[in-house]
């Protein structure tokens, strides 16, 4: 896995320095979306056929593949429950979220 | 080559000469003609691009905004209801500096339902972010397409190319269809700094905080700023090359004008045999037609207004509850420069009803038998 971008906010001086289009500013290396999931996906490994079907389908990339198996990226998961719904064998559970 | 073409498939040729790379378009009365023709074009190999169907206008301009995006030359075209339905996407392709240009034929606004020619519908669009373009000729409409993408390019904003619904849409011209070797030289392939592709990886208009969201659009503004000076170089580039000029305004007879008649669109070579008539009768008139509404010209059309005594905007459009939409241009354009000139507003042929070389005699004499104008808005043509 390659090793994860430092977390630091951008903040341009002038706007000659800035891009002309509104672009890789990596407002989301700070701007975790995680904390709007009600409901968390939790993987049962024990049942995991490790077929990758997770990592694939996840429309935010927050599912990755550690050392082959899958883990979800509580940073940025929002919770919509695709994962859940495509895994062949029913291995990954939606839970409420406690706060 | 010579060809005796509509308005609609001019703006086909221009995409085409243009070596437009993606095509995404939804059919809409008056504009279906310049995509059946693009869309033959794709099928025969004459225009090796992407036709991309699609089920809105909405998705067109999004389709045409990831080709941008992409790196590829992308255009569209369509009309009013269309138009309307783009609105949300052509923020996206200002915004997001995409050099996407897109084809309008100006058509009213329903509801009544209506096929027929006025500008609200592009008009409407005015603060988008856009250039806009009105053409009086299916000559101009096929120079104006080419040199709309070399601008747009330039300077990483997009264009609209505006003509009149039927009066140039379905009138057949001679025009002389640029050599396509010419064109490759005068507008060279697109390629933009940056572009979404795996071997650069990039966020595309992500989140930006109040930190950075004003400078983004300063930097719009100052280049929007840049495209006067774009325009006539790129103009006179073009004239060099094919022998016409394309320029920011049409004048005629402007320098000894008392009574300046502004226009734009094909109302403008109305407003001419107009002119040509009282010059006749002795009086000093002239045609000032706008093409370019943004960036509104300013400096030009000051310096053409600068002698004159009068000034009688024709307007083809509304903005409810004030005036017709080039007569507060004008206005604000003169206003501060030079002492007190009259700007008379008056409003025609909304909705597709002729304006004629007689609606033009009304407007001078309106014009000519008044100090100042006694409405805000004087109607010519209207059933009161």
């Amino acid at each position: 896995m390659k090793p994860k971008k430092e977390i630091k906010k951008v903040v341009f001086q002038s706007a000659e320095e800035m891009p002309t289009m509104p672009m890789s500013i990596g407002n989301m290396l700070w701007n975790k979306t995680g904390s709007w999931r009600n409901i968390r996906p939790e993987i049962r490994l024990e049942d995991c056929i490790q077929c990758g079907i997770c990592w694939k389908f996840c429309p935010d990339m927050s599912i990755e593949i550690e050392a082959e198996w899958p883990v979800v990226n509580y940073d940025y998961c929002k919770g919509c429950g695709i994962c859940a719904e495509e895994c062949p064998a029913k291995c990954i559970l939606m839970v409420e979220e406690r706060k | 080559m010579k060809k005796v073409i509509m308005g609609n498939h001019a703006l086909s040729y221009g995409a085409m000469l243009s070596r437009s790379q993606v095509i995404a378009a939804y059919p809409i009365t008056p504009q279906t003609q310049v995509v059946e023709l693009l869309s033959e074009m794709c099928a025969d190999g004459t225009l090796q691009a992407k036709f991309i169907k699609v089920e809105s206008e909405h998705s067109a301009m999004a389709a045409c905004i990831g080709a941008s995006a992409a790196g590829a030359r992308a255009f569209t075209a369509t009309s009013s209801q269309g138009l309307a339905l783009m609105h949300e996407m052509l923020h996206w392709a200002s915004g997001g500096r995409l050099p996407v240009v897109l084809g309008n034929i100006n058509r009213a606004m329903a509801p009544g339902w209506t096929i027929w020619t006025d500008q609200n519908d592009s008009l409407s669009q005015r603060d988008t972010g856009w250039i806009q373009f009105y053409c009086a000729s299916n000559q101009e409409v096929v120079d104006t397409v080419i040199q709309a993408f070399k601008v747009s390019e330039a300077l990483a904003i997009p264009s609209m190319v505006v003509l009149d619904a039927f009066a140039l849409s379905h009138t057949y011209e001679v025009v002389d269809i640029p050599d396509q070797a010419k064109v490759d030289a005068y507008l060279p392939p697109f390629n933009p700094p940056y572009r979404v592709t795996p071997d650069d990886p990039r966020a595309f208009g992500g989140l930006t905080g109040p930190e950075h969201y004003m400078e983004l659009r300063y930097k719009l503004q100052k280049d929007m700023e840049k495209v006067p000076e774009m325009i006539e170089r790129t103009g006179r580039e073009y004239e060099t090359t094919f022998g016409r000029y394309l320029g920011l305004v049409d004048d005629y007879l402007c320098d000894d004008a008392e009574i300046i008649l502004v226009t734009s669109g094909t109302a403008g070579y109305t407003a001419r045999v107009a002119v040509d008539e009282m010059r006749d009768r002795g009086l000093k008139v002239g045609n000032l037609r706008i093409k370019v509404f943004r960036p509104f010209p300013f400096e030009i059309v000051r310096r053409l207004t600068q002698s004159a005594k009068k000034i009688a905007v024709v307007d083809r459009n509304i903005s409810y509850g004030h005036h017709g939409i080039f007569a507060q241009e004008l206005k604000s354009a003169i206003y501060g420069h030079g002492g007190y000139k009259p700007v008379f507003g008056f409003i025609a042929g909304l909705g597709g009803r002729d304006i004629t070389p007689a609606s033009f005699r009304e407007v001078v004499d309106t014009t000519i038998s008044h100090e100042r104008s006694e409405e805000e808005i004087v109607w010519i043509g209207v059933k009161k």
